[in-house]
């Protein structure tokens, strides 16, 4: 079987697997599916952008570990926030001071 | 060396693994190039230098980084072995249950030596009897011969898709590692065609098919399922031991078990012994039984998985039981194998007595009267009416 014919990894009812159901060894059988592990709720500060004095130059975009910088037309406009645990690097990073860091409100 | 089946060679023990692993030819071998590391890779390094092997040969810093790259190594797709003895073996400590339960089928030579402190290079067991719940399967040998036999099976056993674990193989320091015994070696060709060729799972070199090997799997994850997965596949290996030592077998006239009863059947005392030391038990065996006595003997050979059944089976009709510990369980009832085996007969009725015996420590001599001494509590025992004392008997030992 080929890569392309492999089926992807099905884990949709991966809370009922028992011991002999998983791969050996624990191994990820699969690739590109971080985006599936949501880590924006360990999040205590939220990075705000200020598009207008955005110069575009891609640091934060480049800085952030989590790939959550959303760029639009060259220009950062938001945050995925399912991803972005509020570190704070592109706050420090930005040379235009364009992002700032404010206290996460939650419910 | 070219060695046909019937030529009797003249080796010392870690010479008897080296060519093991000359004739298996891994893909890559990692190791530590300094003491504590036996004469085993030094070894290997001259036939990797000779072209005699086609291995990659990777040296590096320390063992615990040897064990990790022996990991990376087999987790990519290789074949991979190393060799380790003592606080080598100790260092490793942490990779070993990592190898273990990321399931990669690593074969490791031990040559069994005692670790510090006071500081001394000897044989003992209490390197890999430390290691015994790392969730590697583990082999102890005796002599040469089972030094390149054991390592040789090792690599089925390790590779068995119902396996998977790694596998150490053992022997003992300096009264096997360097002292010389007689070899027989089977033809390359054949060793090559009973491994077969390596099948890796999920390689990480597999660039069409990308994985992620050692994720983390925490609290709301499934490491609980995985540590069951382990014992299972520990379970499934007593078969796979076997059908691979019945398979050597057929290749080499040698048979192998789970353990190597001797002069059993009719036993009214036993002593279970693991080593080199079986060599001179089976002597004794044989001077007591010449003056009537009912001895006998049983030479462990498969640690882990451990055959609890078989030995309750075995033992069964034996009235006393000495098991002889070349490392000691500190605050333990008695030693690792003890412990087994005292937990193996619990369920047998009539429960045979078993009594702890501790031996050797540091290299410390065994000499043919100290295992009579042995075998003269256990006859001694066997005439009481009641069970006596499980407090250890210490052979050999300088009393105050």
């Amino acid at each position: 079987m080929s890569a392309a014919e492999k089926p992807r990894w099905d884990v949709s009812d991966v809370d009922t697997w028992g011991p002999d159901r998983h791969e050996l060894g624990a191994t990820i059988p699969v690739a590109g599916n971080s985006v599936e592990f949501e880590t924006g709720g360990w999040r205590s500060q939220v990075p705000v952008i200020c598009t207008e004095k955005c110069t575009g130059c891609m640091l934060c975009y480049f800085y952030c570990p989590d790939a959550s910088i959303i760029i639009e037309d060259g220009k950062a406009v938001g945050i995925d926030l399912e991803h972005c645990k509020g570190c704070g690097i592109c706050a420090r990073e930005c040379p235009a001071k364009a992002i700032s860091m404010k206290a996460e409100e939650k419910e | 060396m070219s060695a046909q089946q019937t030529e009797t060679l003249a080796v010392t023990g870690n010479e008897a693994a080296a060519e093991a692993m000359r004739q298996i030819n891994p893909d890559v071998v990692c190791a530590y190039p300094i003491t504590p590391q036996t004469e085993v890779v030094q070894l290997y390094a001259q036939m990797v230098a000779d072209g005699k092997v086609t291995s990659e040969f990777v040296t590096v810093e320390s063992e615990h980084s040897a064990m990790s790259a022996v990991i990376g190594s087999t987790a990519a797709g290789a074949r991979t072995m190393t060799a380790t003895s003592s606080q080598g073996y100790a260092l490793m400590w942490e990779l070993l249950y990592v190898a273990s339960s990321y399931r990669l089928p690593i074969v490791m030579t031990t040559v069994n030596r005692a670790l510090s402190g006071p500081i001394n290079i000897h044989c003992d067991h209490s390197d890999t009897m430390g290691g015994r719940d790392t969730g590697w399967i583990q082999l102890y040998g005796e002599d040469h011969q089972q030094a390149y036999d054991n390592c040789i099976q090792a690599v089925r056993i390790a590779e068995s898709m119902d396996v998977r674990l790694p596998v150490t193989h053992m022997y003992d320091g300096y009264v096997i590692s360097g002292a010389i015994g007689p070899l027989v070696m089977l033809p390359d060709e054949q060793v090559q065609e009973f491994i077969g060729p390596f099948k890796a799972v999920n390689p990480l070199l597999d660039i069409n098919r990308p994985v992620t090997v050692g994720p983390f799997d925490g609290l709301h994850g499934w490491y609980f399922e995985h540590k069951v997965s382990q014992n299972r596949a520990m379970d499934r290996a007593f078969k796979v031991i076997q059908d691979v030592a019945d398979e050597f077998a057929e290749l080499s006239g040698r048979r192998y078990g789970m353990f190597e009863p001797y002069r059993l059947e009719d036993a009214q005392i036993a002593v279970v012994v693991v080593g080199s030391t079986a060599g001179t038990t089976r002597m004794v065996v044989d001077k007591l039984r010449a003056k009537g006595v009912k001895a006998g003997m049983i030479r462990t050979r498969v640690f882990r998985p451990f055959p609890h059944a078989a030995y309750a089976k075995a033992l069964e009709h034996v009235k006393v039981v000495g098991i002889m510990d070349r490392a000691d369980s500190f605050g333990a009832q008695g030693g690792p194998l003890f412990l087994e085996i005292r937990a193996a007969l619990y369920d047998n009725d009539p429960r045979p007595q078993v009594l702890p015996f501790i031996y050797g420590l540091g290299g410390r001599d065994i000499f043919p009267d100290n295992i009579e001494q042995a075998f003269q509590v256990l006859q001694e025992a066997s005439r009481e009416n009641k069970r006596v004392s499980t407090e250890r008997r210490y052979l050999n030992l300088r009393e105050d």
